[in-house]
């Protein structure tokens, strides 16, 4: 009895061992039909844009697989310096020191840089707040090291009892959309206060700002659900407050819009060009407007908001 | 025939032998290989006539990629670490020991069974799991039941880490039941004592070792956890002041940060450091659990 057990099971560790070689092989001749793929890294804000796009290429040239991942612009711009990705997604513009780090590593030649849309930052609180707009002077006190504003109160919305506090929803230090934040609203020279949620995606930040009444959270506006209500801006305190929208972005209306980057290492596969090139057409730029980002202008709906 | 099949297996066993022991001294490798690398990266920093032990330990202000000012104060982010654990350990060393207690003594037949089964599925769940439960489902049943604004809180991911290190001491806890001698239950059944007496006056000194044991190994599943308290605790660099405010833990500032901090960069550094100060803390607490359980011994 014991014999038969132990020949059946032999018996069935060979099976799928032959089966598992099987497999190996299959997927490795699938591979080389696939031919080649790109790694493309960085931005959380343009995470799910990168992800519709690899998607939609996949029909364009089933040659050419492109991989997604996000993790934050920091993460796309030291796979770039490191020289460990095809593409870096960036939310933010390539500083002048990690620009001559990629210089460095790439023996002199320079990372080309490619504008593939605009995001216009969107600032979001629970649908229930009764506010409507919102000043860059307001939110740099609410955001910055020693700004004065803690509570809704203190900028004219009055909150339920218990619901006064400003629950600040903010990122994590290696994003884009944190440093485009410092750069454009807290000062580049200021801090943001501490106490802040430094929440690890965009989707977390929506995801807090909508269950939370009290709270107040930036992201890219391609993160815009129904349990969240994105509130004007406006440069000062008093001036017009303006909607983020297509139109509003490409005429800079909108004072926290910014554009979209995709740097690619010197020496880069041609398959990355063409990618990048579609990218950039109709078919691509389409996808943009559809993942609720803003378009290149020339891609722009003629009758857009 | 019979010789060189002899030969052969002396052979084999000295090589068994050898594998083994190899085995056995490669977890000493590789502790200290460990422990190399973590204080190459780290050590040099503390060196930086910029820095400051002092500071480093003591103040609340965590700025590391400043434009204009850079601080690494990691008192808060510490002060997270510890409120965590020590909420957890509130919930967890109750429920572990008594659940202990109850599987060990209490409980018989196909009820432990399926008990310790259960347990032991507790600590199967991945820990980014855990994390979820924590955004998803602690963090409205927070806010409802406490009438808070956010429920990312110090209270949730102490739930959390509590459920995480209950199984572990459950299990460990159990052994250390199941050690005691039953002449030792026999005897005190023997002199009239009540099941509650012999349990607190005769299991709990005499096992107390081995229970110390469980409840450490649970605190230090709690100060390292990273993922499940980097959903939860709602990531926020503060000194708590109530269980329903935001932290931020050592660990999850390391897994949050050093992605992004560039090789050698004074910020990697500095997390290095954190990982250091990690080790301290867990060597300290390994430490005393030592030394305790030396002076239960003498007397």
């Amino acid at each position: 009895m014991k014999r038969i057990l132990n020949t059946t099971f032999i018996a069935a560790v060979a099976a799928t061992l032959s089966l598992t070689g099987c497999d190996k092989k299959g997927s490795a001749s699938a591979d080389k039909k696939a031919g080649v793929s790109l790694q493309n890294i960085g931005s959380d804000t343009m995470v799910n844009l990168a992800q519709a796009w690899a998607e939609a290429y996949a029909k364009v040239d089933p040659n050419v697989s492109v991989e997604v991942s996000g993790g934050g612009s920091g993460i796309g711009v030291a796979a770039l310096i490191n020289g460990t990705c095809d593409i870096a997604n960036s939310s933010r513009k390539l500083e002048a020191e990690e620009e001559e780090k990629a210089t460095a590593k790439y023996a002199g030649k320079h990372p080309t840089e490619h504008l593939v849309g605009y995001d216009a930052l969107a600032i979001y609180v629970h649908p229930s707040n009764p506010i409507t707009e919102i000043s860059i002077e307001q939110l740099s006190e609410i955001y910055k090291e020693g700004g004065k504003v803690n509570k809704w109160s203190e900028i004219g919305v009055t909150m339920p009892a218990g619901q006064d506090e400003i629950v600040r929803a903010s990122r994590q230090n290696n994003s884009g959309t944190y440093h485009y934040f410092r750069e454009a609203v807290v000062g580049k020279k200021n801090d943001f206060k501490q106490g802040s949620r430094d929440m690890n995606g965009s989707k977390e930040v929506v995801d807090l700002v909508g269950t939370t009444p009290s709270a107040i959270g930036f992201s890219g506006i391609g993160y815009r659900t129904a349990k969240v209500k994105v509130i004007k801006v406006s440069k000062k305190t008093g001036d017009a407050s303006v909607e983020p929208t297509i139109k509003t972005t490409l005429d800079k209306t909108y004072p926290i819009a910014r554009p979209m980057f995709m740097y690619v290492p010197p020496g880069e596969k041609p398959e990355t060009d063409k990618y990048l090139a579609w990218i950039v057409s109709a078919p691509g730029q389409k996808i943009v407007i559809e993942s609720g980002y803003v378009p290149l202008e020339a891609f722009a709906p003629k009758d857009a908001k | 025939m019979t010789s060189s099949r002899s030969t052969l297996s002396i052979y084999g066993e000295k090589a068994i032998e050898l594998l083994i022991r190899i085995c056995g001294v490669s977890a000493i490798f590789f502790v200290f290989a460990i422990f190399f690398f973590v204080f190459r990266e780290g050590a040099p920093f503390l060196a930086d006539p910029k820095f400051s032990l002092w500071k480093f330990l003591t103040s609340t202000e965590w700025y590391p990629t400043s434009m204009s000012n850079v601080r690494y104060g990691t008192f808060a982010l510490i002060a997270g670490t510890l409120s965590v654990t020590g909420v957890a350990m509130l919930i967890a060393v109750p429920f572990g020991i008594g659940a202990a207690i109850f599987v060990s003594e209490f409980c018989t037949g196909k009820l432990r069974e399926l008990l310790k089964v259960i347990i032991e599925l507790l600590a199967a769940i991945p820990s980014i799991v855990w994390g979820f439960i924590g955004l998803t489902v602690m963090n409205p049943i927070i806010q409802s039941v406490f009438h808070v604004q956010v429920g990312l809180n110090v209270l949730n991911a102490a739930i959390l880490l509590a459920l995480m290190s209950i199984p572990v001491m459950v299990s460990i806890g159990e052994d250390a039941l199941k050690a005691v001698p039953d002449s030792y239950r026999e005897a005190a059944i023997a002199l009239g004592s009540t099941r509650w007496q012999m349990i607190w006056r005769v299991l709990l000194p005499a096992g107390k070792n081995g229970l110390l044991a469980a409840v450490l190994l649970g605190v230090g599943r709690a100060v390292g956890e990273t993922m499940a308290v980097l959903m939860a605790t709602g990531h926020a660099v503060n000194v708590p002041h109530s269980v329903f405010d935001s932290v931020r833990t050592l660990t999850a500032t390391i897994a949050a940060e050093l992605g992004e901090a560039s090789e050698g960069s004074p910020h990697y550094r500095v997390l290095f450091l954190i990982g250091i100060l990690l080790f301290t803390i867990t060597f300290i607490v390994n430490l005393v659990a030592d030394l305790v359980v030396k002076g239960i011994k003498k007397k």
